[in-house]
Order: structure tokens, then C-alpha cells, then sequence
């Protein structure tokens, strides 16, 4: 029982994208699409409200949406239902994926919600943290794809860890935070782990870049 | 002398005639700063309010209110359902206990449907919505019965500061609402929104003063 979504748009064929983009990281969530109105642009009530109620498992629903009155119309499709339903603010395409990718890996609704708007806490590096050099030997490095199945590989693994990239850092569970670092095919990132499994963290970590990232 | 419910269908009924009638006014000014549906958007809702107050008329006034609302949300794609949906059902709470709506109780519907419309849309006045018209009207309406007015009474100065407050957004820059992306390119247009907020507000007062 996962987490579900709901991508909310004034464009069915946006809405179905996004619904597709984040499906794509997160075979085992229920993500549903709720674009459009009469046929046309707009956003439907009524529609929004089935496609909440679809996507609940009873773990919760987050919904995004892309423009103002979405976003209005997502509210009281979520006021109208029962159980937890967040209606986040936060970019359509990256924080979608970033929330499939946390409900995939078990995360309950506020870590789902938190996902999406991209609210990792920032790193704290500590004492017995290890830190090894990966090379991004895939063609396209940490792009959407890889950095959703960095965050997944690390699921349940008891570790803080963290990937560096010049002077910027990223939790390596934050989809966003791994796309923000914008490193490439052939460049070097250092990953820190700190915490219980911290070895096991880095282990697979050098083994998923090893691989290609399964690309 | 107060609304009973089968006074307050007719003010609905009224409301959307004027809906209609404006409709192409409505969605031409959406059409200059918006995307140019709110008068097809606001025209199916009431439509269907319509249809709905057509089986059977409610009770009560409040019960009236609560028809419409439901029906606005979801018949009318676009900011207008949220915003009149929730504007008339915070009117429909507001006035929950009452069998006739006298001048206080239509004050109460008013401002609980103000509350409600910056509750959901989140604007404030001189943001170029319907806040613009809403908010100046309630003010108005207030004043109105303090001083002793009747509904009638009430409705038109509700409907008279409505007016001034809908031609006040002219010159503005909208901050709230899809004219906020057009920035400064969104002044010197009247605001669809505030427009149909006065429309409305005088289809009631029109209704009241029969």
C-alpha cells in the first residue's frame, strides 16, 4: 500500500505526460491524471475528485497541479474526500517524479508531499561519515532517470548519505536535489554516507554507477 | 419583510439571465487578460443551476444557496467554480438557520461569501480580481443596514459599490489570477471576475427592488 498521486492540469495531454513521466520511476504507485474540462482546457471538479478517490489506498494522496485555478479546484476535491489528501505546491514535472519516486520507496504522505516540494533536509555532514569518488560513466549522469533510481537503490538502507558535486550537495534520496547538482556523463561526484549502513549505502551506490545506473 | 426560499430561486433565476446575457461581454474581457472562458464557464454553471432549482425548489434560502454552490463547483471548469462555489456556500453556512433572509441576514451572506472567495483564491483588494468588487460591496451593504435599509436597500448598495469597485480595476496590475503573467500588460483592462461580481450583485438588487 503506497502513496498515491494525482497530477491535476488545465491540458488532459499534460496531465496523462506527467501521470506517464512519473509512473515510469514508480511501477507500484497509483498515479493518476485529472486534466482538462468539457473536452477543452480547464480543470474539472468532478474528474479531480474521482481521480483522488482512485488513487487512494488509504496511505494518503498527494496531488499536484500546474496553474492557479488547478490548484483551487484540487483544494476542494481534497476538502470533498475522505482521508489524508496534500495538495502540494510545487514544480509539476520534477516534483512528481520526485514524489512517485518516495512513495515508491515506501514513504508515507508527508515524506511523499515533502518529496515533491523538494524538502529534503539539507545534509549534515558527520564525524564516521566515508566518502568515495564516483564517475558518472552513463552518457547523461545524474538526469532524472538515474538520480530516481540513486534514490530508489538507497530505500531502507540505514544511512544519511550524500552526493557532492563542486560546491553544491544533495541528499542522494532527493530526486530534485540530485537533478539540481546538474553533474553530467564523465564528471566525478564524491558520495558521503554516514550511520549504521553506511557501508552497505556506498557499496551500492558504486555498484549502481558501475552498472550504468541499469540504464 | 424578508427572502423566503422560493424569492431567492427567483434571484438565482434572475442572476442567470444576466449570465446569459453577458456571456460574450464576459468571456471577450477574459479574452483580453485571462483565457477567455469565464463567461462560457459562468453561463454552463448557472445553465445547470438552473436545471437543478427546476426539480424542486429547497426549503430554505440557505438550502437554495447550497444547490448552487454544489452545482458551480462541479459545472464550471476554471477559477469561477472554486471561487462562486465557495462564495455561495459560506453565504449558504452563513445563513443556515434562517427560513427568511432579512437586511442583516443578506449582510451575513455577503461577507461570509467575501470571506470565503479570499479564504480560496488567497487575493486581496487591488489584486484585479473579484475582490475588487466584492469587497467594497460588502463594506457598502453593511453601512447600508446600520443605517436601517432593507434588503432592497442593502442589495443596492452592494450592487452600486460593486460597480464603482469592478471599474476601479482598470488601471490596476494583476497580482492574482492568470492576468498576473501578463504583468503590466494587464493594466487598463476591466477584470473579467470583478465584472461578473457586479453583474451578479445587481441582478439581485434589481430582484430585490421588484
Amino acid at each position: 500500500m503506497t502513496v498515491g498521486l494525482v497530477i491535476v492540469s488545465h491540458s488532459a495531454k499534460l496531465a496523462e505526460g506527467v501521470a506517464e513521466l512519473a509512473g515510469q520511476m514508480a511501477p507500484d504507485v497509483a498515479v493518476r491524471a485529472a486534466g482538462g474540462a468539457n473536452g477543452g482546457l480547464g480543470t474539472d471538479f468532478e474528474a479531480v475528485t474521482a481521480a483522488i478517490e482512485a488513487a487512494q489506498s488509504g496511505a494518503g494522496v498527494v496531488v499536484l497541479f500546474d496553474l492557479g485555478s488547478a490548484q483551487m479546484v484540487a483544494d476542494m476535491a481534497a476538502e470533498s474526500v475522505d482521508g489524508d489528501v496534500r495538495v502540494v505546491d510545487a514544480p509539476l514535472v520534477e516534483g512528481a517524479v520526485a514524489a512517485a519516486v518516495a512513495a515508491q520507496g515506501g514513504g508515507d504522505v508527508s515524506a511523499v508531499a515533502a518529496a515533491a516540494e523538494g524538502g529534503s533536509p539539507e545534509p549534515v555532514a558527520a564525524e564516521d561519515t566515508t566518502t568515495i569518488e564516483v564517475v558518472l560513466t552513463n552518457e547523461i549522469g545524474l538526469h532524472a532517470r538515474p538520480a530516481a533510481t540513486l534514490a530508489r537503490e538507497l530505500t531502507g538502507v540505514d544511512a544519511t548519505v550524500t552526493v557532492r558535486f563542486g560546491a553544491a550537495s544533495a541528499d542522494a534520496r532527493s530526486v530534485l536535489g540530485l537533478l539540481g547538482l546538474g553533474a553530467r556523463g564523465g564528471d566525478t561526484v564524491s558520495v558521503s554516507a554516514s550511520g549504521p549502513a553506511a557501508q552497505e549505502a556506498l557499496d551500492r551506490v558504486r555498484a549502481l554507477a558501475e552498472r550504468n545506473f541499469d540504464e | 419583510m424578508g427572502c423566503t426560499a422560493s424569492d431567492v430561486v427567483a434571484a438565482i433565476k434572475a442572476v442567470a439571465d444576466v449570465v446569459a446575457e453577458h456571456k460574450v461581454e464576459l468571456t471577450q474581457l477574459d479574452r483580453a487578460i485571462g483565457d477567455a472562458d469565464h463567461g462560457e464557464n459562468l453561463n454552463r454553471g448557472f445553465t445547470a443551476v438552473l436545471a437543478a432549482l427546476d426539480g424542486a425548489t429547497p426549503e430554505t434560502p440557505s438550502a437554495v444557496l447550497k444547490t448552487v454552490a454544489t452545482t458551480l463547483i462541479s459545472k464550471v471548469g476554471g477559477a469561477a467554480g472554486p471561487l462562486y462555489g465557495t462564495a455561495f456556500l459560506r453565504a449558504a453556512t452563513a445563513t443556515a438557520k434562517s427560513d427568511e433572509l432579512d437586511a442583516a441576514a443578506v449582510v451575513a451572506a455577503l461577507t461570509a461569501a467575501l470571506e470565503g472567495v479570499v479564504a480560496r483564491g488567497k487575493a486581496e483588494p487591488g489584486d484585479k480580481t473579484m475582490v475588487d468588487a466584492l469587497e467594497p460591496a460588502v463594506r457598502a451593504s453593511s453601512a447600508a443596514a446600520d443605517d436601517g435599509g432593507d434588503v432592497a436597500a442593502v442589495l443596492r448598495a452592494a450592487a452600486d459599490a460593486a460597480a464603482s469597485g469592478a471599474e476601479a480595476t482598470i488601471p490596476l496590475v494583476a497580482r492574482k489570477g492568470r492576468a498576473s503573467y501578463l504583468g503590466e500588460r494587464s493594466a487598463g483592462h476591466l477584470d473579467p471576475g470583478a465584472r461578473s461580481s457586479s453583474l451578479l450583485l445587481r441582478a439581485l438588487a434589481d430582484v430585490a427592488a421588484r
